[in-house]
């Protein structure tokens, strides 16, 4: 039986978008912090070290995410851990998350000078204080707009837990889709959503930027 | 015993040796001017001298650390060896305050306040006090230069290598610089330095070292060298560079 496009499903597929901003957040801090130890792994002068780190993140860039998800999911439950859906898609986007962010910072950290390593290191500070105190806030400010930029990526990408049955932004459209077949109003009202969770992150990316610059 | 001592010291940048066998010993309190056409060598003598460098033949020894030895402890060295580069190399991030107080709190692990009462009284020996809160910057060239004096002053070394440190000042701003290396001689400063400043190496440094094609060509007391030359390569150097 089909019924027709009400308001109320406007409020379903809104009140979804919880579940897409709880996954893109844990998933963006659990591979912003995953992502900054493969960072360190990356640059420490340590050439077994950085070849590990740049095969993680190569494998993990290398495959799609659908792929990682599914893997995650079906293959954990295979070798006899029972996962939930929320379970798989936090992991599988952390891991996702960090080997971008790794190589995303990788650049912003090469792209101080390599004479800020080598005053520092004149001075008589170890690997980590000069990249703690010296390199990595240098790189910060530089950081900001692609880190955010990868956050939106993120965000979107979440739509991607729906195959692994979590019931997320694009879940529920689906959903409501299923029961109304009105495709138009229930992905549009999808996407506004998307578009106003993204385009307010832009905007606080700029705003972050700015602040950063005045304040040196 | 010196406070710097080389033998035969070789270093490569891949095919290119740019380091042929330097020998080369510095004591306490002595101030050693290294002159010589670029590409001989000079600054990259210095900068193996804290290990910034590494060498691929011979033996440097510096306050009592072997630095050519596998896992020496170039992180306390660096913290009795005092660097001053051509550029600056200020940290853009931080105040001149912080800049001269951050090796003292993170590397030696001092409190904040006996930091910056440290670097209030190394930035007033270079006539900085009042820009302990600017950023560098909002400092001319001269300015930058001395915070970086008083940032390696800080940490109290036993000697500074001071590599080309007027090189990339306008001219103008020079004598301030020298001005401030001219009171560390006189306070007994032990300090090797890489110039094209022949005039200030005649007047400051008890020792001339000139260096040619990665090799020491000629060493002496500064003033007999300066004025009677022994080689033929220092002699069309100086006449090249006073002319």
């Amino acid at each position: 039986m089909i019924r027709t496009f009400s308001f109320l499903d406007v409020v379903f597929i809104v009140s979804a978008l919880r579940f897409t901003l709880a996954l893109a957040g844990i998933a963006f801090c659990g591979g912003a912090l995953l992502g900054a130890v493969v960072l360190v792994l990356r640059v420490l002068p340590l050439a077994l070290l950085n070849w590990l780190a740049a095969g993680y993140i190569g494998l993990l860039q290398g495959t799609p995410l659908l792929g990682q998800l599914f893997l995650f999911y079906f293959g954990l439950s295979i070798v006899g851990f029972n996962v939930s859906a929320w379970f798989a898609a936090t992991l599988a986007l952390s891991f996702y998350a960090s080997a971008f962010l790794a190589e995303i910072w990788r650049g912003c950290v090469q792209s101080v000078p390599r004479t800020q390593w080598e005053a520092s290191a004149a001075l008589g500070l170890t690997f980590l204080q000069q990249l703690r105190w010296v390199v990595v806030p240098q790189a910060l400010r530089l950081a900001v707009p692609p880190t955010v930029g990868f956050g939106v990526q993120v965000v979107k990408n979440t739509s991607l837990a729906s195959a692994i049955g979590f019931v997320e932004l694009m879940r529920a459209g689906q959903i409501v889709n299923n029961a109304t077949f009105s495709p138009l109003s229930t992905y549009l009202t999808a996407a506004a959503c998307y578009w106003a969770i993204c385009f307010s992150m832009s905007r606080l990316s700029q705003r972050l930027e700015r602040r950063l610059h005045v304040a040196h | 015993m010196s406070l710097i001592e080389l033998h035969d010291v070789r270093k490569n940048f891949g095919p290119l040796e740019v380091l042929k066998g330097v020998s080369l010993s510095i004591h306490e309190g002595e101030i050693v001017a290294v002159i010589g056409p670029s590409g001989s060598g000079k600054s990259t003598m210095l900068r193996c001298l804290n290990g910034l460098e590494e060498i691929q033949g011979g033996r440097i020894v510096v306050d009592g650390t072997v630095v050519s030895a596998p896992g020496a402890d170039l992180i306390g060295l660096r913290q009795r060896v005092g660097m001053v580069f051509q550029s600056f190399n200020l940290f853009p991030h931080l105040t001149v305050e912080r800049n001269v107080t951050l090796a003292l709190t993170v590397a030696k692990k001092m409190h904040a306040g006996a930091a910056g009462e440290i670097a209030r009284e190394v930035l007033g020996r270079v006539g900085l006090a009042d820009k302990l809160l600017a950023y560098p910057d909002e400092l001319s060239g001269g300015q930058q230069q001395r915070v970086a004096i008083a940032r390696s002053l800080a940490m109290r070394p036993k000697v500074m290598l001071l590599d080309e440190i007027t090189s990339a000042l306008d001219p103008e701003l020079v004598g301030e610089v020298l001005r401030v290396l001219e009171q560390l001689a006189r306070d007994g400063m032990t300090m090797l330095l890489v110039t094209h400043e022949i005039g200030f190496a005649r007047n400051v440094a008890n020792r001339i070292v000139f260096m040619h094609e990665g090799r020491l060509w000629e060493e002496g007391p500064a003033r007999d060298t300066l004025t009677a030359p022994r080689t033929r390569e220092l002699q069309s150097f100086l006449s090249a560079v006073l002319h």
